[in-house]
């Protein structure tokens, strides 16, 4: 029955958002992360979504109902942000510490992307049990 | 024979079947909605309608290879960079009516059913 199939849709989708939302999670409570060099800097982490069936048969691809993973966690490529601060504790030989490239706002709208899509998942998943209950129901 | 269950039950039966199929389409692109490279698909109701209603008996319907009948969608804004063709007020606007359409097909699917029962019973 295809309307059981919507639960496991569904509930991909709601983990892969809630990954993402932990992943946003880290990275606001990171924003203003130091540290003394360059490498060990902390980089904003991105998960990467990817459907779960990527079959390259176009009917096989087409026809299946398809959930979505996370199919891993990437690092930002932006630079940390080097600061003068000769009197921080962390400061390396030169004086420098090296601050997250956390961008605030495009956490925050990531935030709101993954919450958002997360409440539809929610709605699709209840609506498709209304309708199995009914059909639970039929001719009763 | 009086009562025909086939033909008392019309095509009801195959449009719950089909409207089942759209929802977990369209539950599929709500879910990928964010996934890179992913291709929005819908299920193309009247095409499959139409063969399904060509097999008079339940069980024909049932056996009717329904994936055929779905088709990736034509995206209706361009490409914002990642490939991915679902657009989430159209998706969830589709599967509210879906759902709906569901409830009228499963309604009067309903009362044809306690129709025959009361037949049936001869009350």
């Amino acid at each position: 029955m295809s309307l059981t199939n919507i639960f496991g849709i569904t509930g991909s989708a709601l983990s892969a958002q809630s990954a993402r939302l932990n992943a946003t999670a880290s990275n606001l409570a990171n924003a203003d992360s130091v540290s003394g060099d360059f490498a060990s800097a902390y980089r904003s982490r991105q998960v990467v979504l990817q459907s779960t069936d990527l079959s390259s048969d176009f009917y096989q691809a087409k026809n299946k109902s398809v959930g979505v993973k996370v199919s891993g966690v990437i690092e930002s490529g932006d630079e940390p942000i080097k600061q003068y601060r000769p009197d921080h504790p962390l400061a390396d030989a030169d004086g420098n510490v090296y601050v997250s490239n956390i961008n605030m706002v495009e956490e925050m709208t990531n935030m709101i992307e993954a919450s958002r899509s997360y409440q539809t998942n929610v709605q699709v998943a209840s609506t498709a049990k209304q309708l199995i209950q009914q059909t639970l129901r039929l001719g009763q | 024979m009086g009562i025909g269950f086939d033909k008392s039950i019309g095509m009801h039966s195959a449009a719950l079947l089909l409207r089942e199929q759209r929802a977990e389409v369209l539950a599929s692109n709500i879910a990928n909605a964010d996934t890179p490279g992913y291709k929005a698909k819908d299920l193309d109701f009247k095409q499959a309608l139409e063969i399904m209603k060509k097999s008079s008996s339940l069980a024909g319907q049932s056996s009717v290879n329904r994936s055929v009948f779905v088709k990736y969608r034509v995206p209706n804004q361009p490409d914002t960079g990642d490939g991915n063709t679902v657009d989430m007020a159209h998706e969830k606007m589709a599967y509210a009516q879906n759902a709906l359409d569901y409830q009228t097909s499963f309604q009067i699917l309903d009362g044809r059913i306690k129709g025959m029962m009361k037949a049936i019973r001869g009350e």
